[in-house]
């Protein structure tokens, strides 16, 4: 009985050994090592790929997509819908975020999908209104949007909940209506849009985007010049 | 091109460079459980664990080091969570409550990552890159360790010795997982993935105002979740997240990494047991598998039948843009018949049918081509299960590799097969007839049926993915994954082990002209059929209810 005792002890002890010094192989120099080689090749990459405006300003990460909203009208009111503010591009919808019940201190940006299952109620009527939210804010009146024209990425939520894309097709269908908010040539918005499309990496890796922040940043130099 | 053209291109990218990595890392890994040499760093860890490292041990000595290795990490996981809200470097984040912590715990040493808490708003920067982190790698080289002394049992004869733990353990993380992770970690950053110690700060937005993010070593801890079929994601997004997976090309090169080190490991496999095409039967038999469900999932997701998918006219719910259907169906495939449960598109909102795919992908037993260690030793197993079927049909004692598979060598199979399933459908039954567990389900009706199927499912192969609708973080389901998860894990290791141990004390038997060849495309067919149909028997009645009955309603 004691020996059997005392050699589970020490096989124990063995373990945590072992477990303490993969610890700090694996969790202490490891990621100091990478960090630090990162760091030093990539280190615009490495802090989150941190985008700037024409004055200079950090706008936000080319990676993770934000909202163009109007400011709220009540600013005592959480619950407000918030309206979109037609003069930019507008994103994918995002209906996965929670909020950040967990952890009061800070208000990180979360990520999230809806996780809904196709034949969910509430996501069909979301995907219903996104729709013809999509074809009367982009009709204009010499370029009407048909319900058929609309891509799928245009009215679903992402998996991330972040995603910095949109598909050429959504960003041509609001070529007029931002060309008209922003009282621009469509011809040259659309050439905007061209310059900002990214097709397949090597030709057939992912699918052809448009990032939506960096096509903004750029209409704010255009439509200020 | 079209979308499904692209697809295509990028499964046959894909299929070619794993074909480039197979030799040389399996052959590579061969050596590297073979060696006598020690290096010299490896000197001093084996000093200072206290073991020598070229102690032969049998099958209970070896067993003991992995579950006393294994109980550590449980245990000093809990430790860590518990203690997070005193500890430097946590960003402030509060101490993890007891069953959030068990059961983080055990999913992270149990090489299964389900994750009931969302990375960026519970976990600073001591638990995720010292705890959880460190269980990626070694929990991976676990798995690995388990899976070579199987093969060493059918290499060896008339010894009951099967390597020693602690060098195999070392070895793995030293001379194959860390050096891979590096170099992995530094291309992931060069597409973007973050790599800093940064706090959690504002950031800049374009309409005015600011962001807050959470920074953190992210791409060294990315690599090697999906390297060691880990799969427990950085961020609650997972590889949906752009900083965790940034481009069109990280994502694929992620898809690489799940899958190479256990489709490799059929090589080393065949070099080791001393026959190269034993390892090609193994291997076309996943790679058959795998390829078939990959088609099949494309095929489902481009056809997008369901209601919300047809408004939509695609089925992009839950999908990122740049990756769109073909990349995220290849992604979602590979990462539920692997161990890894990693996810760059959000299981739970694709079809019926693709939500069926990934469930079954699990409940093969995750063998094709599995997780790192376990998919092998998970594949040998049906391999016997395969050659006792022939057996029973010609009447002949079943053999394999020159070893007979006798009652002992059956039962241990058997017991190994009766495992998963055993937990998966008495869990999934308790919860539906149990009163409160339903109430965490999203979605209602079949969907949410198969919600609760897939957590357990996930939990007891020791996946990680979800149908994240669920609300998983109760007491109930903490505990019960919990406890799926440990005895998914460790139980069928010792069934393996055992085996391991019987086979190595064996005798070879000469083949004879009525020995079953176990290298012909014959035995490949049977083996995948002898999966497909074992598989099938068990779980056909959790799916009709589930996935069935919502792909068939659409």
């Amino acid at each position: 009985m004691n020996t059997s005792v005392s050699h589970t002890v020490r096989l124990i002890g063995a373990g945590l050994r072992a477990l303490l010094v993969l610890t700090v192989i694996c969790g202490v120099l490891y990621p100091l090592a990478v960090t630090g080689i990162a760091q030093a090749l990539f280190g615009d990459k490495a802090d989150g790929s941190e985008i700037k405006d024409e004055a200079g300003k950090v706008v936000g990460s080319s990676l993770i997509g934000q909202t163009y909203n109007l400011p709220g009208q009540n600013p005592d009111d959480p619950e407000e819908a918030a309206r979109p503010d037609l003069r930019w591009f507008q994103p994918r919808p995002s209906n996965g975020l929670g909020t950040n019940s967990v952890n009061t201190r800070y208000s990180l940006i979360l990520s999230g999908a809806t996780n809904r299952a196709g034949d969910d109620e509430e996501l069909i009527k979301w995907v219903t209104d996104a729709k013809a939210a999509v074809v009367a804010d982009n009709s204009t009146a010499g370029f009407k949007v048909r319900p058929q024209d609309v891509p799928a990425e245009a009215v679903t939520s992402s998996g991330s909940g972040l995603d910095p894309h949109i598909s050429p097709v959504y960003a041509g269908l609001q070529v007029h209506r931002v060309a008209e908010r922003n009282g621009l040539d469509v011809k040259e918005v659309e050439k905007l849009v061209r310059d900002h499309t990214e097709g397949r990496q090597l030709g057939f890796m992912g699918e052809p985007r448009v990032n939506v922040l960096e096509l903004n940043t750029a209409l704010k130099a255009l439509s200020q010049n | 091109m079209s979308s499904q053209t692209a697809g295509v291109l990028q499964l046959l990218a894909l299929i070619a460079a794993l074909a480039l990595a197979y030799r040389p890392l399996g052959e590579y890994m061969a050596r590297v459980y073979s060696s006598e040499k020690h290096h010299e760093p490896e000197k001093w860890i084996y000093k200072a664990i206290g073991a020598n490292p070229t102690a032969e041990m049998r099958w209970p000595a070896y067993l003991r080091g992995v579950l006393a290795f294994s109980a550590v990490g449980v245990l000093f996981l809990y430790a860590l969570q518990r203690a997070q809200g005193v500890l430097p470097g946590s960003l402030g984040f509060q101490a993890i409550d007891p069953d959030q912590a068990f059961n983080t715990a055990a999913s992270f040493v149990a090489n299964t990552n389900w994750q009931s808490y969302s990375g960026e708003q519970a976990m600073g920067h001591v638990v995720q890159t010292g705890g959880l982190a460190v269980q990626n790698f070694v929990s991976a080289a676990v798995g690995m360790a388990v899976a070579v002394a199987l093969v060493r049992g059918f290499a060896r004869s008339r010894t009951g010795e099967l390597g020693n733990f602690w060098a195999d353990l070392v070895r793995g993380v030293f001379r194959i997982l860390l050096p891979l992770s590096v170099v992995g970690a530094i291309i992931l950053v060069a597409c973007g993935a973050v790599q800093n110690f940064s706090g959690i700060h504002e950031v800049g937005r374009f309409t005015g105002g600011s962001q807050e993010w959470n920074g953190g070593a992210v791409a060294s801890q990315e690599v090697i979740k999906v390297l060691g079929t880990n799969g427990g994601g950085y961020f609650n997004a997972n590889s949906a997240h752009p900083f965790e997976n940034p481009t069109p090309f990280s994502n694929l090169f992620e898809v690489f990494l799940i899958l190479v080190i256990p489709f490799s490991l059929t090589r080393t496999f065949g070099r080791m047991v001393g026959s190269l095409r034993q390892g090609y039967a193994i291997l076309a038999t996943m790679a058959t598998i795998w390829i078939g469900f990959t088609a099949l999932m494309m095929w489902t997701e481009f056809a997008h039948h369901g209601p919300a998918f047809e408004v939509a006219g695609g089925a992009m719910e839950g999908k990122e843009t740049r990756f769109g259907i073909g990349a995220s169906a290849i992604f979602s495939v590979a990462t539920t018949l692997t161990s890894t449960g990693a996810v760059n598109s959000f299981h739970s909102s694709y079809t019926g049918l693709g939500g069926g795919i990934q469930l079954l992908g699990m409940q093969l037993g995750e063998i094709a081509p599995g997780g790192v260690g376990s998919g092998l030793y998970g594949m040998l197993v049906m391999a016997m299960i395969a050659v006792f079927i022939a057996g029973l049909m010609v009447g002949r004692t079943p053999e394999y590799l020159g070893k007979k598979i006798g009652t002992r060598e059956i039962k241990f199979a058997a017991c190994y097969i009766l495992v998963t399933p055993a937990l998966v459908l008495g869990f999934t039954a308790a919860a539906m007839a149990l009163p409160t567990p339903p109430d965490s389900m999203l979605n209602s009706g079949a969907h949410g049926f198969s919600e609760v199927l897939y957590a357990y499912t996930s939990g007891a192969n020791n996946n990680g993915s979800a149908f994240a609708g669920l609300n998983a973080d109760t007491q109930w389901f903490n505990s019960t994954i919990g406890i799926a998860m440990l005895l998914g894990r460790f139980l069928p290791m010792v069934f393996v082990l055992a085996l391991a141990g019987s086979l190595a004390e064996q005798k070879p038997v000469p083949a004879t002209a009525g020995t079953l060849r176990t290298d012909k495309p014959l035995y490949t067919g049977l083996l995948v059929g002898t999966i497909l149909i074992v598989t099938g028997l068990t779980y056909f009645p959790a799916l009709a209810l589930g996935p069935l009955a919502e792909g068939l309603a659409s």
